[in-house]
């Protein structure tokens, strides 16, 4: 459902501004938003001051250094810190993208920073992607297959592994799909760029044997054609891969099969 | 295949995480909305041009008043929007053939095609728009 504002509950307010660091050369202002579920209250958006002389280039070494020495409770995930894992996907300066990868000097200051968009949330910028990872299952995410299993592993010409390049990179970092503005009004039935790029690469599997089937699943108005090629998935993607693309390709083939 | 579950662990009220109240507007993304916006208008449009036909069938009478109010200042601004949106809103549809066709998905060909449908749909427009009242002599 369209829903241009947000609900009663979600209403971003003023939050608090923390202390700065007494002589700190150089300083950049953070703004970055709140919620706890024990408060009761609605989110908020609180401002930091990070010594820059103190922390490393990347946001994420901005929020680890807050977390640290000026605020206990902010809450992110992170894991890798080198753009491997996709933990810390949050809204960066506006835009959906990795807090490791991102240079804190290639934000406009102060930088705000909010949890990927239109999802539930956990705690600060933690959402809860249940709903992604459910659409993610659901197309299936491994081999299949009706021939019998061969002696050694499934083969495939170098030209074929070929074909999986730009698809089989996707982190799952959640960037994509919550940036879509068709994902976030029909998100309860359109799967979503992440999940159908992942369509994508099992369908372009040379050694996949179920594409009629895995194509049938798609064939639906909204699970595939809820996207209108709006791009903020391609232009999000902090691997650089293009789910826009990968989506065109299922549209094609949806069409191959039928002509 | 499996169906995507969407139940959510916890019985607290989660808020919702701001959306477009804080993602950057984008060259591509404006130009979908403005899709949208362009289609609703031609619905609009449309009518204006099933009012001409009815007009034109009724008699010099309705015609007359047609006339009067495409004729006037308010009138010739909703012709020219409308002759606007209906360019935007085809070269869109091309746009959109091309995408269709696997093509035009590139960082940099996106771009160019979404300027380009914007400074076509104008200058269209205007060209449109001059050589029609070049046909009929000038200005009136």
């Amino acid at each position: 459902m369209v829903e241009f504002t947000l609900p009663k509950n979600s209403k971003v307010t003023e939050g608090k501004t923390w202390p700065k660091t007494e002589n700190a050369p150089r300083e950049t202002e953070f703004r970055v938003y709140r919620w706890n579920p024990d408060d009761g209250q609605n989110p908020h958006v609180d401002t930091y001051y990070v010594d820059r002389s103190q922390c490393g280039p990347m946001v994420l070494d901005a929020l680890i250094w807050i977390k640290n020495n000026v605020d206990p409770t902010l809450t992110f995930r992170r894991s890798c810190r080198e753009g491997v894992c996709g933990s810390c996907a949050m809204n960066i300066d506006g835009t959906n993208t990795l807090a490791c990868t991102k240079a804190i000097d290639d934000n406009k200051a102060p930088v705000k920073i909010y949890p990927l968009p239109h999802q539930p949330v956990v705690k600060d910028l933690v959402p809860d992607l249940t709903n992604f990872y459910a659409q993610y299952a659901s197309i299936e995410p491994w081999l299949h297959t009706v021939s019998p299993t061969p002696q050694g592993e499934w083969k495939q010409s170098k030209q074929d592994r070929e074909k999986l390049d730009g698809l089989y990179e996707c982190i799952l970092c959640a960037c994509c799909s919550t940036s879509c503005p068709s994902y976030w009004w029909n998100s309860d039935r359109y799967l979503g760029p992440a999940a159908l790029l992942q369509a994508n690469r099992w369908i372009t599997d040379s050694r996949d044997e179920a594409t009629g089937d895995r194509l049938d699943d798609l064939e639906d108005p909204f699970r595939l054609y809820r996207c209108h090629t709006i791009m903020n998935c391609a232009k999000a993607c902090p691997k650089g891969l293009n789910p826009a693309k990968a989506i065109a390709e299922i549209k094609k083939k949806m069409v191959d099969r039928q002509v | 295949m499996a169906e995507a579950k969407t139940s959510s662990p916890g019985s607290v009220a989660r808020p919702l995480s701001p959306h477009l109240q804080i993602y950057r507007p984008m060259l591509t993304m404006m130009m979908s909305i403005v899709h949208r916006i362009t289609g609703g208008a031609l619905f609009v449009g449309t009518a204006i041009v099933a009012w001409w036909l009815i007009a034109a069938a009724s008699g010099p009478n309705a015609y007359a008043t047609f006339e009067w109010v495409m004729g006037s200042i308010i009138g010739k601004l909703v012709l020219f929007g409308y002759t606007w949106a209906l360019i935007h809103h085809m070269l869109g549809g091309i746009r959109h053939l091309i995408w269709d066709m696997g093509a035009g998905f590139g960082p940099q060909e996106r771009e160019w095609l979404a300027a380009a449908t914007l400074v076509g749909s104008v200058g269209l427009t205007l060209i449109l728009w001059v050589v029609g009242y070049m046909m009929l002599g000038g200005v009136r």
